[in-house]
């Protein structure tokens, strides 16, 4: 038995988290949401210097080619400081689609510029509330050209390029779809900064009007191709919600020891204590579930989209549970501006919906259940 | 990050293997496995004479020295060999499990050496069973209440008191007793652990009919017991220290099952087979997401235990992560059981023969508050995570420092 990360994937979130708790502390987090900017450039451009962006790009489209376990600690990490750069959107989401989907050509002309951050890019997904269906898809794809409109695209503001969910023929079903991957510099799209619950990940609704795209992958294929890339973001995410919900329990814990009431620290009390053990048992499951995640992600094992779900759901779970503890664990001044739990209480949020919310993943979860149950 | 045994680990399960296709025959079909406790003579032989010949071999208890009739392996070795064994279709031998969990490696910790010869081997081939007697109907969670007497008279100790929820006591031979010798002290400071014959005069066991209407626990009563001197387990008014070696051997028990046989894919099986107000059960949207949520939990469980498993098998402590296992499991049972009767709808209200699936649902939900509240309730579990996992402080003790008989009892 060795479910664990090496030795040597330890010692590389060490580096990354002694690297991220000096130039990643959460003033670094309250810089972004007062200065209005979209992200930290200064943060992106040394992680563009550590090489991270291209840890589980394959040495051949520019990577470090280490894997995606050692991506997983990285992950963790970036979660655990809130990391306010692009990374998820542009690593686990545009990498991963153009891993998935992408033409030799593609991948040559863009995966070596991802790994040295040299461009953002992201998956545009909505077009409203509500379930993404692939009969509710509006946005076209048709000779090359792009026109419609995507909405709470990440990092819409600022990426070079996206992935986006498309209609590429009269088919209203899922064989109807096509990914489209598009540069976003040109002046068939139009850019409009949306507002985010949390200020740190910006938002943005992208229009298209005849906008030049080319195919990513093929049709029909492009809604399966599109889970898979979801699975995998999911696995990678669920390492960067386990990170934040471990820093929600060691924040809770800290404060707790610490603020007296009624003669005695509040940590003594069993209201508090109970909590925070809810808190630990629930990061704990989820950490464990996120680790057969990594195992499945990094073998392409058959259980992947069951062992995505179960990464997901409980990292979900973990991560909004630890955070909203954390804030009733403060008290009222873990609801100020000044205090750092609003920055992980919005955080949880944003990350539990930006891949989809629970529920779908519940359905796939159980979807995954009955066609192995079936077997 | 694999799954797989090491070199020698795969050699040992290899070994494990041959001996016990010598020694058993493989599981045919689904095994719904012994009820544990009930006392029954004839499953209680088979386990004898199963136990016998593990112990032969030294794997009646993988991780003891040879010296006492182990195997001198490691914590790794008895998890693959536990693992192994449940795939044969052999005698339950939970029987022996407390004895040797918990009660012989306190004799071993404090017993002379006359007594570690007498005692072990017996314990160890399943000749003689072995049952813990802590818990009163004073002292539950908080067992250092507890107050059955030990007094001295010459060389003697004379018990008088009571013990409750006893595993195993209706076909134990000898007992690990805590008991007060000093009432006038501390409460944690006035308990001696000894060791008596269950078979003796004044010692009466009675089974606990529970709510559920199984009887796999006792009451016990001593009047006027007598036990030589001989028979006590490390110094007078030091039983509570005797009592942490106990229950610290508690946490060995990892590479069990986490939960029983009533668990999601029971549930989803449930679902399939039932139609719901609008339409199969398994189609509808709460029930999907019950399903994950219990999911997440069983899973998130089974993979901790590999996590704790590969600290095993490195040579390491296995961190506090194992301490979550019970709290999930018993509350997951619970809502599980009342959810799977839900969907049964009025018929859920029916079991045994006239019940779904002969009422395992029923029988899950009857049993879910024992074992919310068996061995640690989830109250004192979650203290036990606040306190030795993240350190936070105890509660404020008002009767720590007071003598016993001087605290308040509510009585």
């Amino acid at each position: 038995m060795n479910f664990d990360f090496s030795d040597d994937q330890k010692m590389l979130k060490d580096q990354a988290h002694k690297f991220l708790s000096e130039k990643c502390t959460p003033k670094t987090v309250r810089g972004v949401y007062q200065s209005g900017s979209t992200f930290d450039r200064a943060l992106w451009k040394q992680i563009a210097e550590l090489g991270w962006a291209g840890t589980a790009i394959p040495e051949q489209y520019g990577g470090l080619g280490l894997g995606y376990l050692e991506l997983c600690v990285i992950a963790e990490e970036l979660g655990r400081a809130l990391a306010p750069v692009p990374f998820s959107s542009t690593v686990y989401q545009f990498a991963e689609a153009l891993l998935v989907s992408g033409s030799e050509e593609q991948k040559q002309r863009l995966l070596p510029k991802v790994a040295g951050c040299e461009i953002i890019g992201t998956l545009a997904r909505a077009e409203g509330p509500g379930a993404i269906l692939p009969k509710n898809i509006r946005t076209t794809f048709r000779n090359g050209k792009l026109n419609g409109k995507k909405t709470a695209v990440v990092d819409g503001m600022d990426a070079d390029y996206a992935v986006v969910l498309a209609r590429g023929s009269d088919d209203a079903g899922e064989r109807g779809l096509q990914l489209a991957l598009v540069d976003l510099k040109q002046a068939g799209v139009k850019r409009r900064a949306q507002q985010s619950i949390d200020p740190s990940r910006a938002h943005a609704e992208l229009t298209f009007e005849n906008a030049n795209a080319e195919a990513l992958g093929k049709q029909g294929e492009a809604w399966s191709d599109l889970n898979r890339v979801l699975d995998r973001a999911a696995i990678l995410m669920a390492f960067e919600q386990v990170g934040g919900a471990d820093v929600c329990l060691q924040m809770a814990k800290g404060y707790a020891m610490e603020r007296y009431a009624f003669g005695r620290p509040i940590a003594s009390f069993q209201a508090i204590k109970h909590k925070l053990a809810d808190m630990y048992v629930g990061n704990e499951l989820a950490r464990s579930n996120a680790y057969y995640g990594a195992w499945a992600l990094s073998t392409g094992a058959r259980e992947l989209p069951l062992a995505a779900a179960a990464a997901r759901v409980s990292a979900t779970q973990a991560f909004d549970f630890s955070a909203k503890e954390n804030i009733q664990t403060h008290g009222g001044v873990g609801f100020t501006w000044e205090f750092d739990c609003h920055f992980y209480y919005k955080r949880s949020r944003e990350l539990g919906l930006a891949l989809g919310p629970q529920r779908v993943w519940k359905d796939k979860l159980v979807t995954q259940l009955e066609l192995s149950n079936a077997a | 990050m694999d799954f797989e045994d090491s070199p020698e680990e795969a050699r040992f399960r290899a070994e494990a293997r041959a001996w016990l296709d010598a020694n058993a025959k493989l599981k045919t079909a689904r095994d719904a496995g012994d009820p544990l406790g009930e006392d029954d003579k004839t499953s209680l032989k088979a386990a004898k004479a199963w136990q016998a010949k593990k112990a032969e071999k030294g794997y009646a208890r993988i991780t003891w020295p040879k010296e006492v009739g182990g195997l001198g392996g490691t914590p790794m070795q008895q998890v693959i060999f536990n693992q192994e064994e449940a795939k044969y279709d052999v005698a339950n031998t939970g029987a022996f499990a407390i004895g040797l969990g918990m009660c012989i490696p306190t004799l071993m910790a404090y017993g002379s050496k006359e007594a570690i010869a007498r005692y072990v081997k017996p314990a160890l081939r399943g000749d003689e069973i072995w049952c813990q007697l802590f818990s009163e109907p004073a002292g539950g969670s908080d067992v250092a209440a507890l107050r059955t007497r030990a007094e001295k008279d010459g060389n003697d100790w004379v018990i008088n008191g009571s013990k409750v929820w006893t595993t195993g006591a209706q076909f134990s031979d000898y007992g690990l007793l805590l008991a007060r010798t000093d009432p006038t002290v501390p409460k944690h400071k006035g308990l001696t652990m000894f060791y008596l014959s269950m078979k003796q005069p004044g010692v009466e066991v009675r089974p606990i009919k529970q709510a559920s209407g199984a009887s796999g626990f006792n009451e016990i009563f001593f009047t006027n017991v007598r036990i030589p001197d001989s028979q006590r387990l490390g110094e007078v008014g030091q039983g509570w220290q005797a009592a942490l070696t106990t229950l610290m051997h508690e946490r060995l028990a990892v590479g069990g099952g986490t939960g029983g046989a009533l668990d999601v894919p029971q549930l989803v099986q449930l679902a399939r087979e039932l139609e719901l107000e609008d339409g199969p059960a398994i189609k509808n949207a709460a029930v999907r997401e019950k399903i994950a949520d219990w999911y997440v939990r069983s899973a998130g469980l089974k993979y901790t235990t590999y996590r704790t498993m590969t600290a095993l098998s490195r040579g390491q402590q296995p961190g506090p992560e194992a301490s979550i296992a019970k709290i999930v499991v018993a509350s997951k049972l619970q809502d599980l059981s009342a959810f799977a009767m839900e969907l049964e709808g009025e018929v859920g209200a029916l079991t045994g023969e006239d019940g779904v699936e002969n009422g395992a649902f029923q029988m899950g939900w009857l049993g879910a508050p024992g074992l919310r509240i068996a061995g640690g309730t989830d109250e004192i579990l979650r203290n036990i995570i606040a306190e030795r996992v993240l350190g936070l402080p105890q509660d404020i003790r008002v009767d720590k420092d007071v003598p016993f008989n001087k605290a308040p009892t509510g009585k």
